[in-house]
């Protein structure tokens, strides 16, 4: 269970975080150029973050308290291949789903 | 027709970002579902949708939160995730920076990956708009988008509450984050940054507080500054020669 201080907390903080990301240069900063080192770091910023986060969860899944496993593995690999190829979000989560359900019923 | 009228900027507006529903309707669903399948009421997840409006930061401060991560890590990290809003706020700037600060303000607020892209595509094609027609279009593109961005976080998380126990939504969230991440890899200098990434927090998967994957996020974000310039570089030799 969250504890709703930590929640709220977050809620309150990433809210007003997220409005000063997109408000900074707009409204405070105005017309001044970024350096383009400080462009060059912001535009991998999602694609650094989010693979990091996943990793370790599709490795060590906690459902099955951290054993590899093999619906959850399979449907890693088909998301992420989906996405790939077809670039399309909805249609690899999808497909990733009906991977890890068929898995599930047919091994588990 | 030679001048474009603002009611007219307005619809191609709303029209441009009605594609987006279709991805918007099931990820907000889903989001719902996850949020309170972790433990929010549907007034936390309707508030964080409300404030935040930003999927992925989203989806990362519930999972963090989720799994007892120290609050200040899991706030971190879901801003890391924003921090392209930052970008795009800077690219917004030379064309919307004549409005007023209230106006500015509002569109800062409604400042997501799909009003961003398909406004600073306009704004370079038409650059004759005036403020107000930028303005309008701008706000004409949230309208399909934000609205159902909430309600269907209210349905997904009144689904959520009703949804019995052991449908493997464990792995909702992992599904989600790689079908989000595989597009995103369009360059060398994007896989340079995910690779680093997964490795990073691999490696240092039992650091306390989580803190591999602020490591892992900042070094993946190096490896795709630093591919991205080796590259550039390389073009232009290429180019030149």
């Amino acid at each position: 269970m969250i504890d709703p201080v930590a929640l709220w907390t977050v809620i309150i903080l990433l809210g007003a975080g997220s409005f000063a990301l997109r408000f900074v240069f707009l409204g405070l900063i105005g017309d001044t150029p970024l350096p383009p080192w400080v462009l060059r770091h912001l535009r991998y910023t999602a694609v650094a973050v989010l693979p990091g986060l996943v990793a370790p969860l599709v490795i060590w899944p906690e459902a099955t308290g951290g054993e590899l496993d093999a619906p959850r593995m399979a449907a890693a690999v088909v998301t992420l291949g989906i996405g790939l190829w077809a670039r399309n979000v909805v249609l690899s989560i999808c497909l990733g789903a009906a991977t890890l359900y068929g898995g599930l019923y047919l091994l588990g | 027709m030679a001048t474009e009228t603002t009611k007219s900027i307005f619809w191609r507006g709303v029209r441009d970002g009605a594609p987006f529903i279709l991805v918007i309707v099931p990820f907000s669903t889903l989001f719902g579902v996850v949020a309170t399948e972790a433990g929010l009421s549907v007034l936390e997840t309707l508030t964080m949708s409300v404030l935040v409006i930003a999927g992925a930061a989203q989806f990362t401060a519930v999972e963090l939160l989720r799994n007892d991560v120290p609050t200040v890590i899991a706030l971190v990290s879901a801003l890391a995730v924003n921090l392209r809003m930052a970008m795009y706020s800077a690219s917004l700037t030379p064309y919307l920076g004549e409005a007023t600060l209230g106006q500015r303000a509002w569109a800062a607020y409604f400042l997501v990956d799909q009003t961003y892209a398909c406004s600073v595509l306009k704004y370079e094609q038409n650059p004759d708009w005036s403020i107000g027609q930028r303005l309008t279009y701008f706000f004409a593109v949230a309208v399909p988008i934000c609205p159902l961005w909430y309600l269907f976080t209210v349905l997904g998380a009144l689904i959520g509450n009703s949804m019995p126990e052991g449908l493997a939504l464990d792995f909702a969230i992992p599904i989600t984050f790689l079908a989000l991440i595989a597009p995103m890899l369009r360059t060398r200098a994007h896989l340079a940054a995910a690779f680093v990434s997964v490795v990073t927090a691999l490696l240092l998967n039992g650091l306390v507080y989580n803190l591999g994957l602020l490591v892992a996020g900042i070094l993946g974000m190096m490896a795709g500054a630093q591919v991205e310039l080796i590259d550039s570089r390389r073009a232009e030799r290429e180019g030149g020669a």
